[in-house]
């Protein structure tokens, strides 16, 4: 059994596939470093990861590929899922093993690695639309809106050109807390992203997004109850539908949102 | 300046405006514009929150004014009523549309008004907010204006400059039931606004043809809404009106509303303890037929069937119905054929069609591809000796319709089917 490994990062995985065509030879497994080797393998090869490589890689990619099917390969790598990895890697190399001028398998969901991938792909789709639905910005005092997410797979990057399309003229910052990073955008150019060197003393809280009340613009807090009072009127007693609610919004989004009935 | 009365002048006027059904934000791409406020995304749009009854909150649904000269028996806020009255001013309702558009709370703004004084008075009100928004705030948000019936053509054709879509309800398929519940209104009142709107989007067409600068008029076309159970019309009247209005170039939905028992008084109208959910849902089944899978409006309701099965869907209703169009051969059939299938969707037909390019398909593919095989396996076939799925298949010609739909129908449907039937039952004098 021939079993590749590599640093765990999309180059790395690209560069795997370069080596694969450069040694003639087609990898059962690959690993990320520090996995268990499985029981029977004879020969291992360590990758080293090499930009240009994975740059040549690449390029032959968009050769051979379409837009959606390239952006899908993309998204599917930010769901940051162990499991993506092996069938992304077959994905590619079946791609580059089609004779010339055939069509591109990315359609075919026969293909249990296509359809592995595409089905990651479309979680992590999924996932930015939710961050588009439900993040929610507070107001600080120097005008600033702020907004904390959590979310399952790292998709801060895919929703970041919405939120500057749409709120091009106020500051904002948008904190992945579980990842440790942020976007922070200024009201013009382009946001830039953040970390902070002290992550305990920022002014909100990072389990559910809070900003400190002290730091709070003076007429959020009216807002926020606007909000709710509007999202309590607005349901239809008559039609309570618990069920469909959590569905449409899973439990996990809920500490992070102003309509929160704890609060 | 907004005070604790906004508040509760926001509570008020949001409970008026509730029951109208339409939130979607769809239909528009526009991108953002440096000095502009927001973009609106096309698509499906953003529902931004659900509430609790699990309705989606996409834009912010408020009534300007609640008090109403009209006396629509169907109506929470028709003159007689007594409940609490408010108002919102220009200024208040504008600040919160874009305070809570800053926050990501909502895509934009969905206003309708109670009519006072006339129809032109209220809608001259109407327009003057979304003027405000569009020009003095820069808003570029999602803005769905009701017209007000009755208006005149040119509020309308001022409103439609600044809406992205425009709304007026049909509320009642036919006009000799609309006439006993709202004598002051008729069809009339309601398809002349439509006609306008629609002359003007067409008419913008034309110019936007020969001036790329020309103003967008309604973009997002045109919406109505239908009240379902609260009149003796059946699911065919209604689906006959959807359907004919689905042909106008500019309607892009109809939405039903299972009729709430809002005034209980009034002896016109049936005392339902539940709305027809379950008839509700099947109806927007049913329209989604129309819109997506190529459905004609005889071949889902018809003179021995005019209302719904409500056990079943409409789709597999249609498939017991027509045996003979079954099975199908997920290899060779075209996409028109496939989207008959019970259990296979449009997504699901798309991936079949292009999967199967690349070899034949088998049932363990479809499964895996997402296809609802519980229900598919009766109506297709991929010409395997065997199958690895539990059971044997036999196709719902082997089984006889009464048997698949036995199999189809879970104990749940069921008894919600019974339950609904039952409030219909007591509707009858």
């Amino acid at each position: 059994m021939t079993v590749y490994t590599f640093d765990g990062t999309l180059d790395g995985l690209m560069t795997a596939v370069f080596d694969a065509f450069e040694r003639h030879e087609q990898p059962e497994k690959l690993l990320t470093k520090g996995e268990a080797l499985p029981l029977f393998c004879d020969n291992v090869h360590e990758v080293i990861t090499n930009e240009e490589k994975a740059k040549r890689v690449w390029v032959g990619l968009e050769k051979r590929l379409t837009c959606q099917a390239l952006r899908i390969i993309s998204v599917s790598w930010l769901s940051e899922l162990p499991e993506v990895v092996n069938p992304l890697f077959n994905y590619v190399c079946k791609t580059f093993r089609q004779p010339q001028g055939a069509t591109s398998i990315a359609l075919n969901y026969a293909d249990p690695d296509v359809l592995a991938v595409t089905r990651i792909g479309w979680k992590v789709s999924h996932e930015q639309l939710r961050m588009k639905q439900f993040i929610r910005f507070q107001k600080a005092k120097d005008g600033t809106y702020l907004a904390v997410i959590g979310p399952d797979h790292n998709v801060l990057p895919l929703v970041i050109g919405h939120f500057r399309d749409r709120f091009n003229d106020q500051s904002w910052l948008i904190y992945d807390a579980k990842r440790h990073y942020g976007f922070y955008y200024e009201g013009l150019g382009m946001p830039m992203q953040i970390t902070f060197e002290n992550e305990a003393s920022v002014p909100f809280n990072l389990y559910d997004g809070k900003l400190k009340p002290d730091l709070l613009s003076s007429d959020d807090q009216l807002f926020q109850d606007l909000w709710r009072t509007y999202f309590k009127a607005i349901c239809i007693k008559e039609r309570l539908n618990p069920r469909k609610q959590i569905k449409e919004i899973p439990l996990r989004y809920w500490k992070y949102l102003t309509e929160n009935k704890k609060k | 300046m907004l005070t604790e009365n906004t508040i509760e002048r926001l509570r008020i006027l949001t409970e008026s405006a509730k029951y109208d059904v339409s939130c979607s934000s769809s239909g528009t791409v526009r991108r953002g514009k440096p000095g502009f406020v927001g973009n609106t995304v096309g698509g499906v749009g953003i529902c931004h929150s659900f509430s609790d009854d699990g309705r989606c909150i996409s834009l912010l649904k408020v009534m300007l004014t609640n008090s109403c000269m009209y006396d629509c028996a169907y109506c929470v806020n028709r003159r007689s009523n007594d409940i609490p009255r408010a108002t919102l001013s220009v200024s208040e309702l504008v600040e919160i549309t874009m305070e809570f558009y800053r926050r990501n709370y909502i895509e934009g703004l969905f206003l309708s008004s109670g009519v006072v004084r006339s129809p032109d008075y209220t809608m001259e009100r109407l327009v003057a907010i979304v003027r405000e928004l569009r020009t003095t705030q820069r808003f570029y948000g999602y803005i769905h204006l009701k017209s007000i019936p009755g208006a005149s053509q040119e509020l309308l054709s001022q409103a439609g400059l600044y809406a992205d879509r425009m709304s007026v309800n049909i509320e009642i398929p036919k006009e000799s039931s609309l006439k006993l519940l709202a004598p002051e209104k008729d069809h009339q009142s309601v398809f002349q606004p439509m006609k306008l709107i629609q002359q003007g989007v067409l008419e913008n067409k034309e110019d936007r043809r020969r001036f790329h600068h020309a103003p967008r008029f309604v973009p997002a076309g045109q919406s109505t809404q239908m009240i379902v159970g609260a009149t003796k019309e059946t699911d065919r009247d209604i689906l006959t009106m959807s359907s004919m209005l689905y042909t106008q170039p500019t309607m892009r939905r109809v939405y039903y509303s299972g009729y709430i028992s809002v005034n209980t008084y009034d002896a016109r109208l049936p005392v339902l303890k539940q709305p027809p959910l379950v008839r509700e849902n099947r109806l927007y089944q049913a329209d989604w037929l129309l819109r997506f899978y190529q459905y004609k409006v005889e071949e889902i309701v018809d003179e021995q069937h005019p209302d719904l099965d409500l056990e079943i869907d409409p789709k597999l209703s249609w498939a017991l119905r027509h045996p003979e169009f079954f099975p199908v051969d997920v290899n060779t059939a075209d996409y028109e054929t496939l989207l008959r299938v019970p259990g296979l969707g449009v997504k699901s037909a798309v991936t079949i069609v292009n999967s199967r390019r690349f070899g034949r398909l088998t049932s363990f593919d479809l499964k895996r591809i997402g296809v609802v095989m519980k229900k598919a396996k009766y109506f297709i076939t991929c010409h395997e000796l065997s199958s690895p799925l539990p059971g044997s298949i036999r196709s719902v010609n082997e089984l006889q319709p009464e048997r698949v739909r036995q199999l189809l129908v879970s104990p749940q449907e069921r008894k919600l089917a019974e339950k609904e039937k039952q409030l219909t039952l007591d509707l009858e004098p």
